[in-house]
C-alpha cells in the first residue's frame, strides 16, 4: 500500500473521510474501482468496538493439555497462553520486536549480558505487582537440571539470570546471542506470579483475560482483565476457546455460526468456504513450511549432485498450486521464510528443470536414478500426494521414486530420521538462529539430514553474536545459500496460515510470526458490530 | 431366585477376571506403541535431558512390570493414580466425561429403544406389507451408511439448512437440562439411526418365528384380533432375544461412539480414550477400557438375568 493510501486508510478508520473521498483518492493511487470499494468496507468495519462474546474454534488442543506453559505443545493453549500471561516482548504485525512486560533493554557489546527494564505498576490478576523477581523465577521456571520444559532448549542459552532492583533483570548469556530478546516472546516464556520462591503456573498472568474455566481439550473461557494496561487491545468481554480438531466440524461450527473464527480451514473445500458471503479468508505466510530431508550420509544422497538433481526435479508451483490451492509459497530449499527478518530476498528461487536434473544426475554418475521415498500424512496433510505427484515430475527428469507409504502412527519415532529419505515438517521459528540451530547445525537433536557443512556451523556460530544488522544479514543470505546448494533438505513449499473469520470480526494487520495472528487473536481482534 | 443369586455372583467373580485381563492387555498394547508420554508431551521441542527428566518423573524408566504392579496396587485401593499428562485426579477427570457420555447414550437410548420395539412389533403384524418393507428398507440403510456420513447428512438438513439444531454439542456445567437436550439432539439422532434397525429386526425376528407355533395358531382359531396375540401371547415369549440384542445396543451406545463423539465435538469418554492414547497417557487409557468393559460385562450379565426372570421354564427349572 502506498504511503498516500495508508494515511487515507488512518483517515478512514477514525471516521474522517468519506466513502467517496476514499473512492477517488484510491483510484487515483492505481487501485480498482472493486477493490477499492471492499477497502473502504474493511476499513470502516476496522473501527474497533468493545464488548462481546467471542469464540474462536481451535484445531487442537487435547485432554492431556495443562495450563503450565512448560507444557504447551499446540497453537490451543499456545492461544489460552497469550489470552492470560503477557511476555517480556512481543513481535508485532509488522514483525519488529516491542516490549511488552519489558519496557526497553540494553545488550553488551558482545550480546552476552541482557538488561531489561520491566515495565512497573503492572497488576496479576490476583492483584499482585509484577516485580523482577516474578521475571527471575518465570525464567528459571524452565531451566535446571531436571526440568521438563518444552523450552529448555532456549533457556539452555541462560548462564544466570538475575534481579537488579525492583524493576530490572540481568540475563547473561554462555555466549552471545544478538536474538536473544525475540526469544523471549516465545510462548513457553510467560510472566507469573512468585510464590513460595517459585513460579506460580496455575493460570494467574498479566494478560489481557482472567482465566474463568478450563475443561482441557474442550472448552476454555477467559474474561476481560478490567486492569489490562494496554490500550487498544483486549476489547472482547469474554473469549471462548473451542477445541475443535476434526475440520469439517469446525468449518460447520462456523458455517452455522456456532464459533466467530476457526484457524486451519480445509484446503480441499476452501474453495467452497470462499463463497460464503459472510466469512472472510485470511491467509498469511508465516514461517511455517515443508520439507523432504534426506540422510546425506547415505548413498546416493552423499552425492552433493545427486541431492541437486532431485531438488530440480520437483515442480514447486505446481505442488503449491494443487496441495495447497494457492494457499502457500514455493519454498527455495532453505528453512528461512519471507515472514523472517533475514530473509534473502536476491537468493534465486530454484524452478523445475528437468534438463539441469538430468544434467547433474550425469555429474554424479548416474543415467537413472531410483530412489525410495518414505511418506505419510502424519508428516502434513498432503504428504502421500505431494509424493506421488513428486514422482511424476522427477520421472521426466529420468528420476524413479519409489513411494513407500508408511502408518501414520510412529511415524515421528521409526520413519523420520530413520528412513534415508522422508517428509517432515516445521511451524518455523522467528529467527534465523533458532531455526538453523534446531535442524541444519551439525551438532542439532533434529538436524534430520545429518548434514554438516563447516562454512555453514562457522557462520552461524558468527552470526549469532554479530550485533551489527548489515552484515548479519550477509551471513545469514550466505547460510540460505549454502542450504539451498549443498544441503539435504527439499523445502518445496511454505504453507501459509489460513484462517477464516465471520466478517462481524474486525482486526488489524495480521502477525505471521504465529498462527491466528501471531496466537494473539482474543487480544487483537473485536466485534465491528458489538 | 436363589439361582439367579448364585449366577450373577459367578458371573460377577468372572468379569472381574475379564476386567484383569483386560487391563493387562491394554497395558501391553499401550506399550508395545512407538514412543512414550514423553516424547509425545515435548514433541518436536524435546531435548534428551527434558525427555530423561519427564520419564524420571513419571516413573517410565522403572521396568513395565513394576510399572503394572505398582498401577495395579493402587487400583486395589480404589485410586485409579494420576494422568501422567497433566497430574489430575483420574476419577475427577473420568466423572464428568462418564456423566456426558452417560447422557448421550441415555437420550439415544430413550428415544431408540421404543421407537425401534414399536417398529419391529408393527412389521410383525403387517408383515410383507408395503409399511414393513419400507421401514426396512429405511432402517437397513440407515445402518448401512458409515457413522460420520449419517453425522453430516443430519448436520446438512438440520443445522446447515434449517438451523434448528447445533453442528457442535458444546455442553457446559450447570447448563440447563432442556439446552442440554437442544445440544445432543443431533449426536442422539445420529446413534438413534445406527442402532435402530438392529433392534427393530431381532424384534420382528423373533415374533414371526413364533407366530407359527402352535399355540398362536390356537388363539388365531379362538378369533382372537392379530394385535392381541403379538402382544399378549407372542412377545413374552420373544423377549428373551430382543433384550439380549438392546443389551448389546445399549452398550454399544456407551462404548462405541468415539466417530459420533468426534463429529459433533462432544466432550465424552471416547474423545477422552483417543487424546490419551495418541499421548500415551497409560493410566487414563486403562481407567476408560476398564470402564468400558466394566459396562460390557454388567449389561450383558443383567442382559442374561432379565431373560431368565422372563422366562418361567428358566425360572422354575425341574
Amino acid at each position: 500500500m502506498s504511503e498516500e493510501l495508508e494515511r487515507l486508510s488512518r483517515f478512514v478508520k477514525s471516521g474522517r473521510v468519506s466513502r467517496r473521498e476514499f473512492m477517488v483518492a484510491a483510484v487515483a493511487a492505481g487501485v480498482t474501482v472493486a477493490s477499492a470499494s471492499t477497502m473502504f468496507a474493511k476499513l470502516a468495519r476496522a473501527e474497533p468496538k468493545a464488548g462481546g462474546h467471542f469464540k474462536l474454534g481451535i484445531g487442537a488442543g487435547s485432554t492431556t493439555d495443562s495450563i503450565d506453559p512448560q507444557t504447551y505443545l499446540d497453537t490451543y493453549m499456545q492461544s489460552v497462553g497469550h489470552s492470560v500471561f503477557s511476555y517480556l516482548t512481543e513481535v508485532d504485525p509488522d514483525g519488529k520486536l516491542v516490549g511488552e512486560l519489558a519496557e526497553e533493554w540494553d545488550v553488551s557489546p558482545d550480546a552476552k549480558v541482557w538488561t531489561f527494564k520491566l515495565r512497573p505498576g503492572i497488576e496479576f490478576h490476583n492483584g499482585k505487582t509484577f516485580t523482577a523477581e516474578d521475571a527471575v523465577n518465570s525464567i528459571n521456571h524452565h531451566r535446571g537440571p531436571d526440568s521438563k520444559s518444552a523450552a529448555k532448549g532456549i533457556v539452555d542459552a541462560i548462564e544466570d539470570v538475575k534481579a537488579d532492583g525492583p524493576n530490572t533483570i540481568v540475563i547473561t548469556l554462555k555466549g552471545g546471542n544478538a536474538d536473544f530478546a525475540y526469544l523471549l516472546d516465545d510462548y513457553h516464556l510467560a510472566m507469573m506470579p512468585t510464590k513460595d520462591g517459585k513460579a506460580d503456573a496455575s493460570g494467574i498472568g498479566t494478560g489481557a483475560y482472567i482465566l474463568d474455566r478450563i475443561d482441557y481439550g474442550v472448552t476454555a473461557v477467559v474474561k476481560k482483565n478490567p486492569n489490562y494496561w494496554k490500550s487498544g487491545r483486549g476489547w472482547f468481554d469474554t473469549v471462548e476457546f473451542l477445541a475443535i480438531k476434526d475440520v469439517a466440524a469446525r468449518t460447520n461450527a462456523l458455517n452455522t455460526g456456532q464459533i466467530h473464527a476457526m484457524d486451519r480451514c480445509d484446503l480441499k473445500t476452501i474453495h467452497l468456504l470462499e463463497r460464503n458471503k459472510n466469512l472472510e479468508i485470511v491467509s498469511i505466510t508465516g514461517t511455517q513450511h515443508y520439507t523432504i530431508p534426506m540422510l546425506v550420509d547415505q548413498a546416493p544422497f552423499d552425492n552433493v549432485d545427486v541431492r541437486t538433481a532431485l531438488k530440480y526435479a520437483i515442480d514447486r508451483e505446481k505442488l503449491v498450486e494443487t496441495i495447497l490451492r494457492g494457499y502457500g509459497a514455493p519454498g527455495n530449499d532453505h528453512p528461512i521464510s519471507p515472514a523472517n527478518r533475514y530473509f534473502a530476498k536476491d537468493l534465486e528461487q530454484r524452478r523445475y528443470d528437468p534438463d539441469k536434473a538430468k544434467h547433474h544426475l550425469k555429474k554424479a554418475g548416474f543415467e537413472t536414478l531410483q530412489v525410495d521415498l518414505s511418506t505419510a500424512d502424519a508428516a502434513f496433510s498432503g504428504a502421500v500426494d505431494t509424493a506421488v505427484l513428486y514422482k511424476e515430475h522427477a520421472a521426466a527428469a529420468g528420476i524413479d521414486i519409489n513411494v513407500v507409504r508408511e502408518p501414520n502412527d510412529g511415524y515421528w519415532e521409526n520413519v523420520w530420521m530413520k528412513k534415508p529419505w522422508s517428509f517432515c515438517y516445521w511451524s518455523g521459528r522467528p529467527t534465523e538462529d533458532w531455526m538453523f540451530s534446531l535442524a541444519y547445525s551439525a551438532d542439532a537433536n533434529w538436524n534430520d539430514t545429518h548434514w554438516k557443512n563447516p562454512r555453514f556451523n562457522e557462520l552461524l556460530v558468527e552470526a549469532r553474536a554479530e550485533l551489527d544488522e548489515k552484515k548479519r544479514a550477509q551471513m545469514y543470505a550466505e547460510m540460505q545459500a549454502l542450504c539451498r546448494d549443498d544441503g539435504g533438505t527439499v523445502m518445496p513449499m511454505y504453507a501459509n496460515y489460513v484462517n477464516a473469520l465471520s466478517k462481524k470480526v474486525g482486526h488489524g494487520k495480521m502477525g505471521n510470526n504465529w498462527d491466528l495472528d501471531g496466537l494473539r487473536a482474543a487480544e487483537r481482534w473485536w466485534f465491528a458490530e458489538a | 431366585m436363589s439361582k439367579v443369586v448364585k449366577m450373577t455372583a459367578q458371573r460377577l467373580a468372572l468379569g472381574l477376571l475379564v476386567l484383569w485381563v483386560v487391563s493387562l492387555v491394554i497395558f501391553l498394547a499401550v506399550s508395545f506403541l512407538p514412543g512414550d508420554i514423553a516424547t509425545e508431551m515435548l514433541g518436536q521441542s524435546a531435548t534428551p535431558e527434558t525427555v530423561a527428566a519427564l520419564r524420571r518423573e513419571l516413573g517410565l524408566d522403572l521396568p513395565l512390570h513394576t510399572r503394572y504392579v505398582e498401577w495395579l496396587g493402587g487400583l486395589l485401593h480404589g485410586d485409579f493414580g494420576h494422568s501422567l499428562a497433566n497430574r489430575r485426579e483420574i476419577s475427577e477427570l473420568l466423572g464428568t466425561r462418564t456423566l456426558n457420555t452417560l447422557f448421550l447414550a441415555g437420550v439415544a437410548a430413550l428415544i431408540s429403544v421404543p421407537l425401534a420395539l414399536a417398529l419391529g412389533i408393527l412389521a410383525a403384524l403387517y408383515r410383507n406389507s408395503f409399511f414393513d418393507r419400507a421401514v426396512n428398507v429405511a432402517t437397513l440403510s440407515s445402518i448401512s451408511f458409515p457413522e460420520f456420513f449419517v453425522a453430516y447428512i443430519l448436520i446438512v438438513i438440520f443445522a446447515v439448512r434449517l438451523g434448528w439444531f447445533p453442528s457442535i454439542s458444546s455442553i457446559g456445567p450447570g447448563m440447563p437440562l432442556l439446552d442440554r437436550l437442544h445440544a445432543v439432539a443431533l449426536p442422539a439422532l445420529t446413534l438413534t439411526l445406527v442402532v435402530v434397525a438392529h433392534m427393530m429386526r431381532m424384534t420382528r425376528a423373533a415374533i414371526i418365528n413364533l407366530l407359527a407355533s402352535p399355540y398362536i395358531e390356537m388363539a388365531a382359531l379362538k378369533g382372537m384380533s392379530r394385535g392381541r396375540i403379538i402382544l399378549h401371547h407372542a412377545l413374552p415369549n420373544a423377549l428373551a432375544p430382543i433384550i439380549n440384542v438392546v443389551v448389546l445396543n445399549l452398550a454399544y451406545l456407551v462404548v462405541g461412539v468415539v466417530v459420533v463423539e468426534v463429529v459433533f465435538v462432544y466432550p465424552g469418554l471416547g474423545q477422552l480414550m483417543v487424546d490419551s492414547v495418541q499421548k500415551r497417557d497409560v493410566p487414563v487409557v486403562q481407567a476408560c477400557s476398564l470402564l468400558f468393559a466394566a459396562t460390557y460385562i454388567l449389561l450383558n450379565l443383567s442382559a442374561d438375568v432379565l431373560s431368565i426372570l422372563t422366562n418361567p421354564r428358566l425360572m422354575h427349572p425341574r
